[in-house]
């Protein structure tokens, strides 16, 4: 691996821990869907830093460069995090729902209640 | 006495909910809950007018997101058995109390009302009679029930099967031969009527245009495969 390439990954990952942290310290990220992206941060520097890493890894998977590995990983890496930004919204949407609809029965609830004041529904 | 109520899901039916609602004090006296799912006309007020109880959804949530907040407040309210049906006229009211009378009788769960078994002036699009006879197969292949017609929206369930669908597996974006799976995975005992439909004044549909109808057959195909590899209820 060439040093301008070294330099580069690691410096990528460097910014990627910095962003990360100060969007979670800022309360603009929850700290729940931060580790994916530390994580990220610190798999590109191991495998920058443990340069045979990369390479038990690139034949591992048959591939012939070890940057095709990288590219590779960050793929499914993006893979997992939209994945993961699915099943969330899935769940969101489930919880929009739910509250709505409870809160629309509660309202006309509450306008009978007013109408009808001695009147039980239920 | 059973306690019963008709629920209307709607959505911008102002021209249309008054008909529906006085055509079933025509044929019954029960409650009428209409769940309006973010009209931007006033059909709200109109069936509030008309004497209904109206549940307004703040925006936009899609047909079984309204119907099923109308099972949440009938399982709330204590309700034994309700009638659901389409804000738009294409369903007669004349069917009401014997969908009512098949479900309180215990001859089954669910009382759907079938256009194929009546005497109907419903004429469906070929895609859509397509997707009815494929559907109807599925269903007798899966289940060996001969339902003829698994689209219809025009159905009566008891308390059982309406608590049933208060769950979140409820299909929300399209509640049709899927759901007729599901129940009876469940063990519910459905049954099936002759029901009169018109083709509704505006012509409306939720199947329309040809990505939304191949759209319809994925989805469906898919919510049935999940059904059937999903634990039994």
């Amino acid at each position: 691996m060439l040093v301008q390439q070294k330099i580069f990954a690691i410096l990528a990952s460097i910014l990627i821990f910095v962003v990360i942290i100060n969007l979670v310290k800022n309360k603009k990220l929850k700290e729940e869907y931060s580790w994916l992206w530390l994580l990220t941060g610190a798999l590109i520097m191991i495998l920058v830093l443990w340069y045979d890493i990369l390479l038990i890894l690139t034949h591992l998977i048959g591939a012939v460069l070890p940057t095709t590995t990288l590219f590779i990983f960050a793929i499914l890496f993006l893979i997992c995090l939209a994945l993961d930004f699915a099943i969330k919204i899935s769940k969101l949407t489930d919880q929009v729902k739910n509250l709505t609809q409870k809160v629309s029965i509660m309202e006309v609830d509450r306008l009978n209640d007013i109408k009808n004041p001695s009147t039980d529904f239920s | 006495m059973n306690k019963r109520c008709i629920i209307i899901p709607v959505y911008n039916e102002e021209r249309n909910i008054a008909a529906v609602i006085s055509d079933i004090r025509k044929y019954c006296d029960v409650d009428i809950v209409v769940i309006d799912d973010g009209s931007s006309d006033s059909t709200s007020e109109i069936a509030h007018r008309e004497g209904a109880f109206v549940i307004r959804h703040p925006f936009n949530m899609g047909y079984g997101v309204a119907l099923q907040t109308g099972y949440k407040y009938a399982l709330k309210h204590h309700y034994d058995v309700l009638v659901q049906m389409d804000g738009d006229g294409q369903h007669s009211a004349k069917f009401i109390p014997e969908l009512f009378r098949e479900v309180e009788s215990s001859n089954c769960d669910v009382a759907i009302g079938s256009r194929f078994l009546a005497d109907s002036q419903y004429r469906a699009g070929f895609l859509k009679l397509a997707g009815i006879k494929i559907f109807r197969h599925i269903i007798w292949w899966i289940t060996g029930e001969k339902i003829t017609d698994p689209t219809s929206g025009y159905q009566c369930l008891n308390r059982k099967v309406f608590e049933f669908f208060t769950d979140d597996h409820f299909p929300y974006d399209y509640p049709d031969a899927n759901v007729i799976i599901m129940l009876h995975r469940a063990g519910f005992k459905i049954k099936e009527i002759p029901a009169d439909m018109m083709l509704n004044p505006e012509e409306r549909s939720m199947h329309r245009g040809i990505f939304t109808i191949s759209y319809y057959f994925f989805k469906m195909f898919l919510s049935i495969f999940i059904t059937l590899i999903r634990k039994k209820q």
